[in-house]
């Protein structure tokens, strides 16, 4: 295959082994070393994508990350796929495989290119205007239609097989950039000695000097210099040389995210390597050396394949050695793209003519041009570029109106002005200033410790970039503490230089034409889209710009912004500093939802907490639930068995013999100290002073506001020790909740809290046969009713290690709690076990407790009560303090609202029919058929089978509810009417007498 | 990410070990049971939401556990002060001009 636009001996790639790639479908041949734009380029291909709203052919604009049209999709294999690739970034490696997108069936002929034709119609802000009405059409039509319309590229639809690394580091300067100045500043930094980091998104340093051909810098050409100055500073210990690196987003105190690709551009990446890396980089000092970005003309038809940038042309001549044509036209308002002629025409190009904007421009480049036989037309615009899937001609008018000129062209080569970089300093909260003699924004106030050097702070020349750089360098070391170093400074032997240029629509496209001359690419916005929006009342540039979506696209303006003001303030008729510069966020290039995730995802999202008896429950066929993040056995079922069953059978066996479960997870505390007690009171609403060591109390915690915000049973092993038990979701903010209050308002407590959920494992052995399970296991304490009462706590030893026996009851049976060191749990429990076998004891898991507890009507703090629920509404006054002077909440409890009649309080349900069991969350009416929407007077908070009373139960917060024993009320659902019967909460035992059966 | 000085540990940590824990200096009564409905209203419920200086608890979760007290401006999100818990209000602010 022959590259028919490769250019012999131009570029850099000359010696580069040849990488065979597929464009939709049809093979090519490129060099390694090529993006996929200028492989594409090489082989005579422009068209490559269709835009997103007109459909229209749209070509290369550039050669960097600011593109906007040649969008294509890559695909490895079926999982990655990855669309809206910037083909002028993309790195060609053999075998790479990349489709157009935006088109139907084909690119060059695309269904959806009618849009162009019927473009009136979808004018400026026409979603706002145009799916309005009627109104149920937005559900089933617009969006439905205009969601599969919307978006580029396709998506896979596999999991991500590539993983992604993140990491942290530090630096003294971070130089951002990697032209001549970000080179210039990280050697005068690194020569001090301090830690430097300097990255650049592109695979090889030098910024702009990959196409300026006219700057020689230490007696080389200057792309070969910064080749050299970047070699010197890998070799460096104290220096971090990043390439394929962008900086994405500044944030706060010089905190910088980078993206770093690894793998996008390898033939094979290793399965060792991630595809990208997050650098999450702390920086005493910021260089911000990021560059500019070339505009283009705004003109007719300006989107036309063919019509790019003059700086791309060049980039492609001069490094990948490519013609963007054979027969160019030029089209500027500054001198830059002169340049661009010259080398192309050197190059063997046809340059068919020059059309500058300027009525009288002098200068080096443009007498060049003259000598080399150039025609060099000024004071005169280029109206309308011709052609449609490839430019084909340019139509030139003086600028004023007079006589066309048609000229044929194959490529227009376009320069409007350079607009400074200013993403990364408008994003660390720096504010721009707009500069009127050469009509840019430039950095003015900084409010971060970083500073901008060359293009992007609006210095023009080499020669003053690297005196810039090198200077800032310098200092930005000096300020870290370095030492000086012997001036190294970069001798600049030849360079180029220009500024100035236009700024928004081209004669031709200005106020009162209708001629599509693009300002935004991607987005579809033309000169007269801003105008319109204007006209519209869109005086703000913010609002201009969600109106019309211009600089809203994946490429978030990099070319369109200033083009877009500008055209936005001379329709209002403002200065453009005054009608302001949108806001730059990040980050400044798309980045991977891979790379912000890492490593975090899947079985690494969040940590998975399992308990020291997980494995056996694993072994025995457990089903397990999340609570937080927690694993736990929901229930143990038997072969053949639906959850229904093992649940019915596991309740029934708790209270026919004895049940094991698995409370390690429980939240534990220890209050420890000579204020313990002290402190206890105030913390709990219960009294604590008097409680007898070796007795336990239900403890309720409520927050400053009066309403419940744990509970637990509290053991007390001795005068200056208590052992708290939480919620398993509780015990971290209860642990907080309790610091917060003993450093802040009770310092002078002398106490210590520890948490020890982690310490203790936690297997709860409740039945009539509990204690002829784990009496044969104990040493040292008796355990008899008299000397181990319900609500009691003893340490002593199990199965020979220590434990801190609890007898205490969830259940409503006799029951114990048996804590022993974690790393014992497991065989602690495997001994319990083998005693439960010998009277047909079983394990139940966390649904059968919360069955067995409802039985009861023990309460779950965060089920039955919200946030909104005191003491009093969940029927728990019993165990607030009457006597006490203080304790967190007791002012709260007492507010108004809070002791008003009518609050909704905690009651129990019985529904009509036993059989029908209600669903928790379900609204409670007192009149079903009162008009909707009904008044509702409560709701169910949890609602279970019950085996053992043969029917179902519920508990519920309804209003008034204490006073309504034994009414019905009235459960509406989607399909009848559930009636209820209100009871106490107790439906199992009434009398509490199996705690000691 | 913002760096927060602990003024327990007399470093400046990344604002990942840090949670805040709402706004400084507002004193539980020793007597807040006798408190009448309007103080209590004042001390739980009423808090100021300034544009610029703000007195604010923040605790050093991932590090010494401690809560602290932190001055910070809520226009510029930087930090200008930390100091220990219990200590006053400070009466000048570095850098600032008055």
């Amino acid at each position: 295959m022959i590259e028919a636009f490769r250019i012999p001996g131009a570029g850099r790639l000359k010696q580069a082994k040849t990488a065979r790639f597929s464009f939709d479908g049809q093979a090519y041949a490129g060099v390694e070393g090529d993006t996929l734009a200028s492989a594409l380029l090489a082989n005579g291909v422009h068209l490559v994508g269709r835009s997103f709203k007109y459909h229209r052919p749209r070509g290369f604009l550039s050669a960097g990350a600011e593109e906007p049209n040649a969008l294509v999709q890559i695909e490895r294999d079926a999982a990655r796929k990855t669309p809206n690739v910037r083909a002028t970034v993309q790195e060609l490696y053999d075998g790479l495989t990349a489709q157009s997108q935006n088109r139907w069936p084909s690119l060059s002929f695309d269904v959806g290119a009618v849009n162009d034709i019927a473009s009136p119609l979808f004018s400026a802000g026409f979603y706002y205007k145009t799916f309005m009405w009627p109104k149920s059409a937005w559900k089933n039509l617009y969006e439905p239609k205009i969601r599969a319309a919307a978006g580029l590229g396709v998506a896979p639809d596999q999991p991500d097989p590539d993983h992604y690394s993140a990491r942290f580091a530090h630096c003294d300067v971070l130089v951002l950039g990697g032209g001549a100045a970000g080179i210039a500043a990280a050697l005068a930094a690194a020569e001090t000695g301090v830690r430097v980091m300097l990255a650049d998104e592109q695979a090889d340093f030098g910024g702009s000097l990959r196409f300026e051909s006219g700057a020689r810098i230490e007696g080389q050409d200057g792309f070969a210099w910064a080749q050299a100055a970047v070699a010197k500073l890998r070799a460096m210990d104290n220096v971090r040389v990043l390439s394929r690196t962008t900086a994405f987003g500044y944030y706060a105190q010089n905190f910088v995210g980078l993206v770093e690709r690894i793998g996008d551009h390898l033939q094979k990446p290793g399965r060792d390597l991630p595809r990208e890396r997050l650098w999450q980089v702390r920086a005493k000092r910021v260089v911000l050396a990021t560059g500019a970005i070339e505009r283009h003309m705004v003109f007719a038809d300006n989107d036309r394949p063919g019509v790019m940038l003059a700086s791309a042309a060049r980039t492609y001549l001069n490094h990948y050695g490519v013609a963007v044509g054979k027969n160019v036209g030029v089209y500027t308002a500054n001198d830059s793209a002169y340049a661009a002629a010259i080398d192309l025409k050197k190059a063997g190009v046809n340059v068919a003519a020059i059309v500058d904007l300027r009525d009288n421009p002098t200068g080096p480049v443009i007498n060049e041009a003259r000598a080399l036989g150039m025609e060099v037309n000024f004071g005169r615009a280029v109206i309308r570029a011709g052609g449609k899937l490839r430019v084909s001609s340019m139509t030139v008018q003086p600028k004023n109106g007079g006589g066309e000129r048609t000229i044929p062209v194959d490529a227009i080569l376009m320069s409007a002005g350079w607009t400074p970089s200013v993403h990364l300093f408008s994003q660390s909260r720096g504010k721009v200033a707009f500069n009127d003699e050469t009509k840019r924004f430039v950095p003015g106030t900084y409010a971060q410790d970083c500073i901008s050097v060359g293009a992007c702070n609006g210095t023009d020349g080499l020669m003053a970039t690297i005196d810039e750089a090198y200077a800032a360098g310098t200092k930005a070391a000096k300020d870290v503490g370095a030492k000086a170093a012997k001036s190294t400074k970069p001798k600049i032997d030849a360079s180029e230089s220009w500024s100035r240029g236009m700024l928004g629509a081209a004669p031709g496209a200005g106020p009162g034409t209708t001629v599509k001359a693009f300002v935004d690419f991607q987005n579809d916005v033309t000169a007269k889209d801003i105008r319109q929006a204007v006209h519209e009342g869109m005086h703000s540039i913010e609002h201009v710009k969600r109106f019309t979506t211009n600089g809203m696209a994946t490429d978030q303006g990099k070319t369109s912004n200033m083009h877009g003001l500008a055209i936005a303030a001379e329709t209002l008729g403002k200065p453009i500093p005054q009608v302001g510069l949108t806001t730059f966020r990040a980050p400044y290039t798309p980045v991977t939802f891979g790379s912000i995730v890492g490593h975090a995802r899947g079985e690494l999202f969040d940590p998975t907490r399992k308990t020291a008896i997980q494995p056996w429950a694993e072994a025995h066929g457990a089903v397990f639930e999340d609570v937080g993040q927690w694993k736990r056995a929901w229930y143990f079922p038997k072969p053949g068995e639906d959850m229904h069953a093992a649940v019915d059978r596991e309740c029934v066996t708790v209270r026919t013999t004895a049940g094991l479960f698995d409370a390690s997870t429980l939240g534990k505390i220890e209050v420890v100290g000579p204020d313990a007690a002290k402190f206890m009171e105030l913390l709990y609403t219960n009294p604590w002073e008097k409680l007898e060591p070796g007795r336990c109390r239900y403890g309720i915690m409520l927050r400053e506001d009066g309403f419940i915000y744990d509970d637990g049973v509290v053991g007390r092993l001795a005068p200056d020790r208590f052992h708290v038990t939480t919620t398993t979701g509780g015990a971290p903010r209860v642990m907080n909740h309790m610091e917060d209050y003993f450093q802040t308002e009770f310092p002078h407590l002398n106490v210590w809290l520890t948490s020890i959920t982690e310490q203790w494992a936690v297997i709860a052995v409740q039945g009539p046969k509990s204690r002829e399970i784990i009496a044969p296991l104990v040493e040292g304490i008796d355990m008899s009713d008299e000397a181990l009462p319900h609500m009691s706590v003893r340490e002593g030893k199990i199965c020979g290690v220590p434990t801190r026996l609890f007898r205490m009851s969830f259940t409503g049976e006799r029951g114990f709690e048996v804590n022993v060191p974690a790393d014992y749990g497991q065989a602690v429990w495997e001994a319990l076990w083998a005693e439960g076998q010998k009277h047909g004891a079983g394990a139940y898991g966390t649904e059968a407790m919360h069955v067995l507890r409802a039985e009861k009507g023990y309460i779950i703090v965060g089920q039955d009560t919200d946030g909104t629920v005191t003491p009093n509404d969940a029927g728990l006054d019993w165990a607030v303090g009457k006597k006490k002077a203080d304790f967190v909440g007791i002012r709260g409890m007492a507010r108004p609202d809070l002791v008003a009649k009518g609050r909704k309080q905690l009651v129990g349900l019985k529904t009509k029919d036993p059989k029908v069991v209600l669903e928790e969350g379900a609204q409670i009416v007192g009149d079903p058929k009162q008009a909707i929407p009904m008044k509702m007077i409560g709701h169910v908070t949890s609602s279970y089978w019950s085996q053992n009373c043969g029917r179902s139960i519920a508990l519920a917060l309804v209003a008034g509810g204490r006073d309504r024993m034994g009414e019905t009320l009235y459960v509406p659902m989607p399909d009848k009417v559930i009636e209820v019967e209100v009871t106490g909460m107790v439906f199992f035992d009434e009398k509490g007498e199996r705690l000691n059966g | 990410m913002l760096l927060i000085r602990c003024p327990y540990c007399e470093e400046e940590r990344p604002e990942l070990e840090f949670r805040n824990a709402g706004e400084a200096h507002i004193a539980r009564s020793a007597n807040i049971a006798g408190e009448s409905d309007d103080d209590f209203e004042k001390f739980f419920f009423i808090r100021s939401n300034p544009k610029g200086i703000i007195y604010e608890r923040w605790r050093h979760m991932h590090g010494c556990a401690r809560f602290f007290n932190a001055v910070r401006d809520t226009v510029t999100d930087k930090f200008i002060m930390t100091y220990k818990a219990g200590e006053p209000k400070p009466a000048k602010l570095p850098g600032a001009s008055k």
